[in-house]
């Protein structure tokens, strides 16, 4: 073996090795088309504009936070899509609570992570125990949040106060507060997966559950508490949402397409959706390059509508490419 | 010599592992009927019988899969019960299935420690893993070839089976079981596989294998165990028989009882099927005929190249260069919708996920193939198309498919009853010339006979077969001639009834008449 580092496939061996998924690929390109763009027609204004750009990460915190549960799941073989109506329920329960009272801000942020770790629970005990596939298990939880919190709440419920907008609007310096800790969830994230005992079991459930379970692994309780972890992930997404409405409402969770966004962005990021394979940084790589796009068109006052369709070309084009990847692998 | 009888007389009376009075049913079946057998440490103990004789289902007891009926089993003395598999390779009962148990997309070392994994604080020491895992196949030789760090998928299937044995000696199994370790091997892999079983068995690690070659046998067991529909014919020194002997024991017939008879030269026409100088990435320079009425067996180990040459032809994987004519026209055949147009039928191998629909009921599946050359507008009919409107009952009854109903899914039907489905769907498609890949796999006894009749009666009807099989007698008993791949090519051709030697000389490449024996197959072009 001797070291190429010269030729394309030293790079592909160099990136392998440090396990870089090939999804930063097309951020490098989306980046550079979104910078071409800028230049051409703004003359540099927006990729040139530190708040821009830092607001393309401010745009990633609640797909972000609420990709790497989803991240999980996937990685199980299991997915999701409960996650929007949880956001929802977060959203209007804390900032009910709340009642712009900082007194209350302890006893909200409790009742609703326990709240998403009950939801979480219960996705998990009916996928493993009544062997109900993933998609319609939380299709109906999903469906049954939507229904209670939108009979009870019409709208606007509650507000948060002024110092609960801090996750929101705070910064650290120039960064933002919520970034720090989105990256701060996609280390403990990577963390979860790549060096504890669950994230290996994790991988070994959603790449084959027979041989999980044959190599003597506990495969409902892994499933279990990835489903919880991903329904506390939509939680901190909710509460994350409602510092920056000031306050909380049923739609916030449908609104931003939570369920199918977050999917969408963990497959882009490399993680195959029947389970086994990928991991939250590719996740993270889709998350931006979907805040990307959309700050992009959004700057230079392109129709809104045109950056779904090019969401849409992207889903298909990088799952494509890892298709054709894997086959000329086995070939 | 009486030193080694001596020798003898010790691991007889010391068993490693005993299972005693084993009875399993199963609905409808026996599996298992009162078997007993001893495994002594350091032995390579081999367990032969014909599909269904209840191999399978006596390893699974033994690895906790199963549980049993009836009867206990014995480890180093002391009664042992399993419920689970876990509980089975806790006490140091390993089990390597011809499906590997690995995860393609994890690396070595997280495979053999997967749910054991080495932590510190919690956190997955993934440095002393990897170390854990090049010192186990060190351990068990075969460090050079496979790095700890490279994901299995990328490995080759005998690396991935050196993993799986890796991954057992990790568990300090006392005891391997392997499913078929050969079966998906090259020569040289086998080879490699018997020096590493060697090197197991000087650990004192007992080695019981279940294998269809009795060559394989032969040469690495020190015991054969005989199943025989459930039943266990009897345990014995390899040493102190022969292959015959323990053919006999296995069938408890003479084999070629249920073959019918060979065709005779006026049951062959002209050549329907001529394949000249074809090759594709899998088949190197093809050359064949097949002639009217005559049945063409394929041998060949696995890998050989006998499933691609009828994918080739079929037009599934369909041939680069070269040509082939059918009824003396060249064809362009570049996909199966074509293949099936021009009346070729091919029963696979894999009868679950390529012959059959298998929640879907008898009389679709037998349609399937002539509604799919009608036209998408054609009104479809129940039973039929519309010039044979009773097509399902007729064929159904030509064929002698058990059921009663051809509404019923054919999932629930047995292994012979679906490939008699299969036989249908083709005979409704008016198919002139059927290839059969594998066509008694998985099947009863009798269904196999009655298999091998229906085959027989397609050539007399004028139907050309090419038919592949891995199982020797078949390709002896049913084969008017005999092609033998390896390789990728043509080794070579026999005629009718020549010996398994003969085939397995071809098949290995070890023919120092190769040559000879193939430019005389080109003459005859």
């Amino acid at each position: 073996m001797t070291t190429t580092t010269a030729n394309g496939r030293g790079l592909k061996k160099f990136f392998r090795s440090v396990s870089i998924p090939p999804v930063y690929y097309f951020l490098i390109v989306i980046f550079l088309g979104g910078g071409l763009l800028d230049l051409f027609y703004a003359g540099g204004q927006i990729f040139g504009n530190t708040a821009i750009m830092l607001n393309i990460l401010v745009r990633s915190v609640a797909l972000g936070i609420v990709a790497v549960g989803q991240t999980m799941v996937i990685v199980g073989g299991s997915i999701d899509l409960s996650v929007v109506f949880v956001i929802s329920l977060t959203s209007v329960m804390s900032s009910y609570i709340m009642q712009g009272e900082t007194s209350n801000v302890p006893k909200a942020i409790l009742l609703v992570f326990l709240m998403g770790a009950g939801v979480g629970l219960v996705n998990g005990l009916i996928i493993t125990k009544l062997k109900v596939n993933s998609f319609i298990t939380t299709l109906g939880t999903s469906l049954i949040i939507s229904g209670i919190i939108n009979s009870t709440f019409s709208n606007w419920a509650g507000s948060v106060p002024r110092s609960f907008e801090f996750f929101g609007y705070a910064t650290i310096g120039p960064v933002p507060f919520s970034v720090i800790i989105l990256f701060l969830m996609i280390f403990a994230g990577w963390f979860v997966l790549s060096r504890t005992k669950f994230g290996a079991h994790l991988y070994g459930v959603g790449g084959n559950e027979e041989v999980a379970r044959l190599s003597g692994l506990r495969t409902d309780r892994v499933l279990i508490i990835a489903h919880i972890i991903c329904s506390l992930t939509a939680v901190l997404t909710g509460l994350f949402i409602v510092s920056r409405l000031r306050a909380g409402a049923p739609w916030v969770g449908p609104d931003g397409y939570y369920d199918l966004e977050s999917i969408a962005t963990t497959v882009v990021g490399g993680t195959l959706l029947a389970g086994g394979k990928g991991g939250v940084w590719g996740t993270l790589a889709g998350v931006l390059i979907f805040s990307i796009l959309d700050t992009t068109f959004n700057q230079l006052g392109v129709n809104p509508y045109l950056s779904i369709v090019f969401r849409g070309l992207i889903i298909v084009l990088a799952v494509a490419s890892y298709t054709i990847r894997s086959k000329k692998e086995a070939a | 010599m009486s030193e080694e009888e001596k020798q003898k007389m010790v691991n007889e009376q010391k068993p490693l592992m005993e299972v005693r009075n084993i009875t399993k049913k199963f609905p409808g079946v026996v599996a298992l009927d009162d078997v007993s057998v001893k495994f002594c440490p350091g032995e390579v103990h081999a367990v032969v019988g014909e599909n269904g004789a209840g191999k399978s289902t006596l390893m699974k007891i033994m690895s906790g899969a199963y549980v049993p009926d009836k009867g206990e089993m014995f480890l180093e003395g002391e009664e042992v019960e399993f419920s689970h598999p876990v509980q089975a390779f806790e006490k140091g009962i390993s089990i390597i299935y011809q499906e590997f148990n690995l995860l393609p997309e994890r690396s070595v070392a997280q495979n053999i420690f997967l749910g054991r994994e080495p932590t510190v604080l919690g956190v997955v020491d993934n440095r002393r893993m990897r170390e854990m895992a090049r010192n186990i196949l060190a351990d068990i030789g075969v460090e050079g070839a496979i790095p700890a760090s490279k994901l299995v998928g990328d490995l080759s299937v005998a690396e991935q089976q050196q993993v799986e044995i890796a991954k057992a000696i990790s568990l300090d199994a006392k005891i391997l079981i392997m499913d078929e370790p050969t079966a998906a091997l090259t020569i040289n892999e086998v080879k490699m596989l018997d020096e590493l079983i060697s090197r197991l068995k000087e650990r004192g690690i007992a080695i019981i294998f279940i294998s269809h070659r009795l060559a394989e046998v032969f040469e690495i067991s020190d015991k054969i165990t005989v199943l025989k529909d459930g039943k266990l014919v009897g345990t014995v020194q390899t040493d102190e028989v022969t292959s015959e002997g323990i053919v006999s024991m296995m069938v408890g017939r003479i084999l070629d009882h249920y073959f019918p008879p060979l065709g005779s030269l006026e049951d062959f026409g002209e050549v329907v099927l001529s394949v000249k100088n074809a090759s594709n990435d899998f088949l190197k320079n093809i050359n064949f005929e097949l002639k009217k009425g005559e049945v063409l067996g394929v041998a060949g180990l696995q890998g050989s190249g006998r499933t691609e040459l009828a994918q080739a032809i079929f037009g599934v994987v369909p041939f680069k260069t070269g040509s082939i004519s059918l009824n003396g026209k060249d064809q362009l055949i570049k996909s199966p919708a074509t293949a099936i147009k021009k009346q070729m039928g091919f029963v696979t191998e894999d009868r679950k996920s390529e012959g059959l629909c298998p929640q879907q009921p008898i009389r679709d599946n037998i349609l399937l193939t002539v509604r799919s050359i009608q036209t998408m507008l054609t009104p479809i009919s129940k039973d039929g198309i519309r010039r044979s409107p009773d097509l399902v009952p007729r064929l159904g009854e030509e064929v002698d498919i058990r059921t009663d109903s051809y509404d019923r899914e054919v999932q629930f039907l047995s292994g012979g009853n679906q490939q008699k489905v299969i036989l249908s769907k083709w005979l409704a498609s008016e198919a002139s010339v059927f290839l059969f890949d594998e066509p008694t796999r998985g099947i009863d006894v009798q269904a196999k006979a009655s298999i091998h009749d229906m085959i027989r009666d397609l050539t007399k009807q004028g139907r050309a077969v090419l038919m592949i099989s891995s199982e020797l007698p078949e390709i002896i008993g049913m084969s008017d001639r005999i092609l033998v791949m390896h390789d990728g090519s043509i080794a070579g051709e026999l005629p009718p009834e020549s010996s398994e030697l003969d085939i397995m000389l071809l098949a290995t490449g070890q023919n120092g008449n190769n040559g000879s024996i193939k430019s005389g197959a080109k003459g005859e072009n």
